[in-house]
């Protein structure tokens, strides 16, 4: 059972502030991903739970106890580097039972353990080698058996399979999660893959320049997301944002994008819904699959013209020209034969996101 | 399938090869010249042109590690006759050998001299290499206030010739009472070694990612732990080479072991030269103790050259 909260966190380095004011609560056995980009504080919050880095106010909490003042040795935390950080003059069976070695466990315990971690991995065959005659998957399993062989209090993990190639990395992302399933430990895990983070995460924490952005599900983010920096953050292709204005037109909504000369058609519940923020600065959010193709007019659909077609396999992602601004849509593969075709749009009201432009906040519109 | 070569490549091999063979002989002759006039019999010794070939003796080392005491007569063909080996060696023949303690053959200055080098020098490197690992990990790891600053003026030490201060360290010596002692050229080599052996060692230690210790933190392990059971066999390879570059600068000082030291302390570059004393030099024996000299430097290279040679980057670390 290990909870661990963070009140108040601030971090600086020299004149930088790398955590701003940071509030988190994890609870027991969950899998916790910081995302963000780089230098948006993430692996300074976990080396700071790891206690490698000092904070400069606020509160780190384990189980309920301030441990900030605590060495990174008596925190009974795990970490895995990226680096992997194997002890390269010790072979896999030592790097393993190095941390058993530090708690005055005897020799047969120790041989118990490091043995059932590396069944666990699947690395027994690996114990006599040295790290440097090892591949990178392995190296892996080596640092995450170093990490799990002590049973600690928690995982951290700061992305750990951001060096292996792509194929390796998806290999290893299944097993990180089959891992947990199975050992079910409290795990923080850092990225700066949305995909490794949604894939992976009980909950996403999603960080920007030292300012924790948004907290939920992987769900909740993609679906919900309460602001601009989560809404292009998370998602792949990147969500489509335009300025928008909202109009009242014969008893519906019609939002228009840019300076295009015709709206999208909304259900009228929308103009009540934006609460008076209709006649201000809009973004509209739409993600790629809200974004509706058909090859023959339609009602509701407007016309617009396909600009660019990337072809990805499974579907398409097509340019579509609304106006002076470009909508992405995701359409299935070969669905637009070519650029230059008149087809026709609309965005599906219930996928659309309207975010305030000023602040670039969510303004928890759904319909 | 065999690498195909133009001519002008397989020319320019040869001719490498043949530049290569130069330039080893031209750095071993002279070596070669010592070990050989080292086991050479005195009257060969300075010949021209030199010889080449001889039927080696150890009579050299004979008289390097032995003094002969006064006499007064020829000794008896009965005592020579009695007399071991050795003794013969020294006297060359027809001199008489006294037995009464006082003029008998005796144990030369030299092993002495060669016991002191070796105390000085093993000490003064275990001294430099094991403050200077300290230093260089402190400087390394930490964030030290005006630490550019502080490592110029380490490094400001060896920016004049040592020498220079030998007349004023030989007073300060004298008045505190630490001239020809052990301690006191323990304390001068390392003083001398230090900022080298701090600037050596803060590179090969900057190289040795610091994720390893933080590692070993995480793993439980307090900071002086993770130092002596992560970064110190990290930084073998760097010990080693510190270590054999401090060793040599000890072991063939010559100037301060002159002034500092005459007899208690003395080591063996100030006392083989003074060997040659009046009268004519007996080259052989100057040889020997050159050779004997130059062995413990070549076999602690030679313990070491994996290290030495080993590159720093292991594999175990993805950048």
């Amino acid at each position: 059972m290990t909870q661990i909260e963070l009140r108040g966190v601030q971090k600086f380095f020299g004149a930088v502030q790398v955590i701003k004011d940071l509030n988190l609560a994890i609870n027991d056995n969950e899998f916790i991903v910081l995302l963000g980009q780089s230098g948006c504080g993430k692996t300074t919050t976990l080396r700071a739970i790891a206690g490698l880095e000092t904070i400069d106010q606020g509160d780190i909490l384990i189980d309920g106890k301030p441990v900030q003042h605590l060495k990174a040795a008596d925190r009974d935390i795990a970490m895995v580097f990226q680096s992997f950080s194997l002890y390269p003059h010790m072979n896999v069976y030592e790097n393993i039972a190095f941390p058993l070695r530090a708690t005055r466990k005897s020799r047969s315990e120790i041989d118990t353990e490091v043995r059932s971690v590396a069944k666990t991995l699947q690395i027994t065959d690996l114990l006599g080698k040295k790290p440097s005659a090892l591949s990178g998957g392995d190296m892996q399993r080596v640092a995450i058996g170093r990490a799990l062989v002590r049973r600690p209090k928690a995982m951290l993990m700061d992305e750990p399979i951001g060096a292996l190639d792509a194929k390796l990395r998806e290999e290893m992302r299944a097993e990180i999660k089959r891992l947990h399933i199975k050992q079910g430990s409290t795990s923080i895990y850092v990225t700066h893959d949305q995909i490794e983070a949604m894939s992976l995460a009980d909950r996403i924490v999603i960080m920007h320049e030292g300012v924790l952005q948004q907290v939920g599900t992987p769900d909740e983010v993609y679906s919900h997301p309460a602001n601009l920096f989560v809404a292009q953050f998370v998602g792949s292709p990147v969500m489509n944002v335009a300025e928008a204005k909202v109009a009242e037109k014969a008893s519906a909504a019609s939002v228009t994008v840019g300076d295009a000369t015709a709206g999208f058609e909304f259900p009228q519940a929308l103009l009540s819904k934006l609460n008076g923020h209709a006649g201000g600065q809009l973004t509209l959010g739409i993600r790629p699959e809200g974004v509706l193709v058909r090859r023959e007019a339609t009602d509701g659909f407007l016309p617009v013209e396909a600009q660019i077609i990337e072809p990805l396999g499974s579907f398409d992602i097509v340019d579509l020209k609304v106006g002076s601004k470009m909508l992405r849509a995701r359409t299935k593969s070969g669905f637009i034969s070519g650029p230059g075709e008149k087809v026709y749009a609309r965005i599906d009201p219930s996928q659309a996101h309207f975010f305030d432009a000023a602040s670039g906040k969510s303004l928890g519109v759904r319909l | 399938m065999a690498a195909v070569r133009t001519s002008s490549e397989v020319a320019f091999n040869r001719a490498a090869i043949v530049a290569v063979l130069v330039v080893t002989i031209i750095f071993l002759a002279p070596i070669y010249w010592i070990a050989s006039t080292a086991f050479k019999p005195r009257n060969l010794a300075t010949t021209i042109p030199p010889t080449i070939v001889f039927q080696p003796e150890i009579s050299p080392f004979v008289k390097l590690f032995t003094k002969r005491s006064q006499l007064r007569s020829p000794p008896t063909p009965e005592e020579y006759a009695a007399a071991p080996w050795w003794e013969r060696v020294v006297f060359d023949g027809g001199e008489k050998i006294v037995r009464d303690g006082k003029g008998a053959v005796q144990w030369s200055g030299y092993p002495n001299r060669f016991m002191n080098s070796l105390i000085v020098a093993i000490t003064s490197t275990v001294l430099a290499v094991g403050m200077g690992t300290f230093t260089a990990y402190g400087f390394s790891r930490f964030r030290v206030k005006g630490e550019a600053d502080l490592l110029f003026f380490i490094l400001s030490t060896r920016m004049l010739p040592p020498v220079v201060v030998a007349i004023p360290m030989f007073l300060m010596y004298r008045a505190v009472g630490l001239n020809d002692s052990h301690l006191g050229l323990i304390i001068l080599y390392t003083a001398f070694n230090l900022s080298f052996s701090v600037w050596l060692m803060k590179g090969f230690i900057d190289e040795i990612p610091k994720e390893y210790e933080e590692a070993a933190l995480v793993d439980g392990y307090t900071r002086m732990e993770a130092f002596f059971k992560i970064v110190l066999p990290e930084a073998a390879t760097g010990i080693a080479a510190t270590a054999v570059f401090c060793f040599i600068t000890a072991w063939n000082e010559y100037a301060f072991a002159l002034i500092m030291t005459n007899r208690r302390a003395q080591t063996a570059p100030p006392f083989i030269p003074s060997q040659v004393g009046s009268g004519l030099p007996d080259w052989t024996v100057i040889a020997a103790g050159t050779f004997l000299f130059l062995l413990p430097v070549a076999i602690f290279t030679f313990l070491l050259r994996n290290h030495l040679l080993r590159g720093m980057s292991f594999g175990a670390i993805r950048k």
